[in-house]
């Protein structure tokens, strides 16, 4: 049976699934619409935030990155499962403790003003959007890849997708069937990694493998054979770092902080029942990211130690058939330049005669490997799985952000369940149309999304609910202050190097060396300072806020704990 | 009441503060300042600066939040403060 018959096959199977689990679970209420009625397991919460998490862009493209950069591709390695340490010691427990729904229903309590709320709801509404835009893009682009439709039929069928279970199930629908998601693409993940680490290692662990001998019995080991291979070719050796050291630690910190700051990953710690299950589920929720974030690296040594011995140096008429199969998608090409009718791979642009994206290290593995088909069924189920997720993740908290922050706390308090849980599914329904336009015309900044995103939520949110739990002091002007004077910092810099000016985006213009990737972590320091400086030129906060501090701070309240016993 | 209270809140802290040391040094600290240096450790095929930045470190981020649930609750018990 062929690639396509398999493809639609497990596809078809795993949507049938999701539909079917939203169809189950769907909500009845405000509160299982907005945060599962707080009683998801954590381990199946931890699934579910990894599964969010985890977008198509994790799932295809990270190991192809990590292949290009070589030792820097650790900035996204560390920088995506760094922040969930910050999550699980700094904020998840407290947020939990507190009890309510969203981000700005934080921001709006602990800084009691409106104007704080609606900053806030106006950072994740922001936040929310520039991620969506990309991930909505991402949808079409892998539909368009296994089903070979075009990519704005992909777009399509993704909303409707996304619709149903978002619609219909809101939080509780989006929670069960990204528990279904994450065993579908981890499963496809792993399976052709597995087989090429035995192939290439003879080691069943990809993450033991990569730092093992190659198993041509030579003795060698596959890191130190990568590195020769790229220092004859002209480019720096894989394993060393060519990014200077200060970037690297900017960019770090800016996805980490990013990470703990972005409004989808915290609502996820308000779904579980006490503030222990949601300590522990975030570092549930992070091993089974690591799980594949660890894996990613061996992918990335694997995948380019093969396309260089594949293709260099080889007569274009003898490659091996996947070469020739993907060819055809544009996502590698050949020019023979010197007319000898071999391929050359070379670092200097004159010379290489190879153009090859970087998604497909992942795509082309169970080829490469030579697997059975339906195996390459799988990775597409299990890219699509991550795509979904990961939008429908973003599009709840973007109704989410409307029906309760905007309408229900804002401007129509005295609505009531029913219609604030009708307004929330138009409102998701809403967000799909909207999100799905972005996907079929994409604004031109789609390749700095993530950039924004990380940057923005590392210099608004993180600084501002971190004081807001550790510092009983900061009111109101000093996190409201902080949290504009961050965001206009950041986004300006973001924004004058990727569409003003892109022209000066080099490193000798950078402020301090540091790319534009890297300053949020610029703008939270900026935005922790303002707000420290200006808490103490302003009145104290009242004393319920402080009581409120307190109460936050401990899972239950001595008082309670004595009077009871 | 505010003396216990005030004593939960330090010893925290000061779990938190260790925890953060440590995920501060395994990442910024081995996985990229010092990367060069450690690097001429080796272990199997790994440099050890190149392993911490691509592996080592997300091991210890997810042992520091395991350990974290750990302390947290012992001294959630300590205090009485757990919930039931």
């Amino acid at each position: 049976m062929d690639i396509q018959f398999w493809t639609f096959l497990i596809v078809g199977l795993t949507f049938t699934l999701y539909i079917g689990i939203a169809v189950w679970s769907r909500a009845g209420s405000t509160s299982e619409f907005y945060v599962a009625g707080k009683g998801v397991h954590p381990l199946a919460n931890g699934m579910a935030t990894a599964a969010d998490w985890m977008s198509a862009a994790s799932f295809i493209s990270m190991a192809g990155i990590i292949a290009f950069l070589g030792r820097d591709g650790a900035v996204y390695l560390m920088g995506w499962t760094g922040g969930y340490v910050l999550l699980a010691l700094l904020l998840a427990p407290y947020l939990r403790k507190f009890g309510k729904f969203t981000v700005p229903d934080f921001v709006g309590d602990r800084y009691y003003s409106r104007t704080a709320r609606l900053v806030a709801v106006a950072c994740a509404l922001f936040i929310s959007f520039t991620y969506v835009a990309g991930q909505m893009r991402g949808v079409g682009i892998v539909f368009s890849r296994f089903l070979s439709v075009d990519i704005n039929t992909g777009v399509v069928i993704g909303m409707v997708i996304v619709l149903i279970y978002a619609v219909l199930g809101g939080m509780k629908g989006i929670t069960y069937t990204q528990v279904a998601q994450y065993c579908v693409l981890i499963f496809a993940y792993l399976v052709p990694v597995i087989y090429i680490s035995i192939m290439m290692t003879s080691n069943p662990i990809p993450q033991l493998g990569f730092g093992g001998t190659v198993a041509d019995g030579s003795g060698t080991y596959l890191l130190d054979k990568l590195d020769g291979l790229h220092i004859a070719l002209g480019f720096d050796a894989y394993t060393s770092g060519i990014r200077p050291t200060m970037d690297v630690f900017f960019i770090t910190m800016a996805l980490m902080v990013g990470t703990a700051g972005l409004p989808h990953v915290i609502v996820r710690f308000f779904t579980v029942p006490r503030v222990k299950d949601a300590r522990i589920s975030a570092g549930y929720a992070l091993i089974l990211i690591v799980l594949l974030y660890a894996t990613a690296p061996a992918v990335a040594v694997f995948a380019k130690t093969n396309l260089i011995e594949t293709i260099h140096e080889v007569p274009y008429d003898e490659v091996p058939e996947w070469v020739t199969n993907w060819e055809a998608t544009g996502l590698i090409g050949f020019e023979d330049k010197n007319a000898d009718g071999r391929i050359q791979f070379n670092a200097d642009p004159a010379i290489n005669e190879v153009r090859v994206d970087q998604d497909i290290i992942v795509l082309a593995n169970p080829e490469i490997a030579n697997l059975p088909n339906w195996v390459v069924g799988l990775v597409a189920a299990g890219g699509l799985a991550a795509a979904l997720s990961t939008a429908a993740g973003l599009l709840l908290v973007i109704s989410t952000s409307v029906s309760r922050d905007l309408i229900k706390r804002t401007l129509k308090p005295d609505i009531s369940e029913k219609h604030e849980l009708l307004t929330a599914r138009f409102a998701a329904a809403g967000a799909v149309i909207f999100a799905g336009y972005f996907g079929i015309n994409p604004p031109g900044f789609v390749a700095q999304t993530i950039a924004f995103a990380f940057g923005l939520a590392a210099a608004s949110f993180f600084p501002a609910i971190l004081l807001g739990i550790f510092y009983k002091r900061m009111n109101m002007q000093g996190a409201v202050s902080g949290m504009v004077t961050g965001i206009l910092f950041t986004a300006g810099y973001i924004i004058y190097f990727t569409m003003i000016r892109p022209d000066l985006n080099q490193a000798e213009n950078w402020l301090f060396g540091i790319s534009p990737e890297g300053i949020g972590t610029l703008g939270m320091l900026l935005n922790l300072s303002v707000s420290l400086v200006v808490s103490r030129l302003t009145p104290a906060p009242p004393d319920e806020i402080q009581d409120m501090v307190e109460k936050i701070r401990i899972p239950r309240e001595i008082e309670d704990a004595v009077r009871e016993g | 009441m505010k003396e216990v209270y005030a004593q939960y809140w330090k010893r925290h802290l000061r779990i938190i503060g260790v925890l953060l040391v440590i995920w501060f040094l395994v990442s910024y600290g081995f996985g990229i300042v010092f990367a060069d240096q450690l690097d001429a450790i080796r272990i199997g095929g790994f440099g050890l600066g190149f392993w911490f930045a691509q592996q080592g470190s997300m091991y210890v981020f997810v042992i520091i939040i395991f350990v974290y649930v750990f302390l947290m609750n012992r001294l959630d018990r300590e205090f009485g403060v757990e919930e039931i």
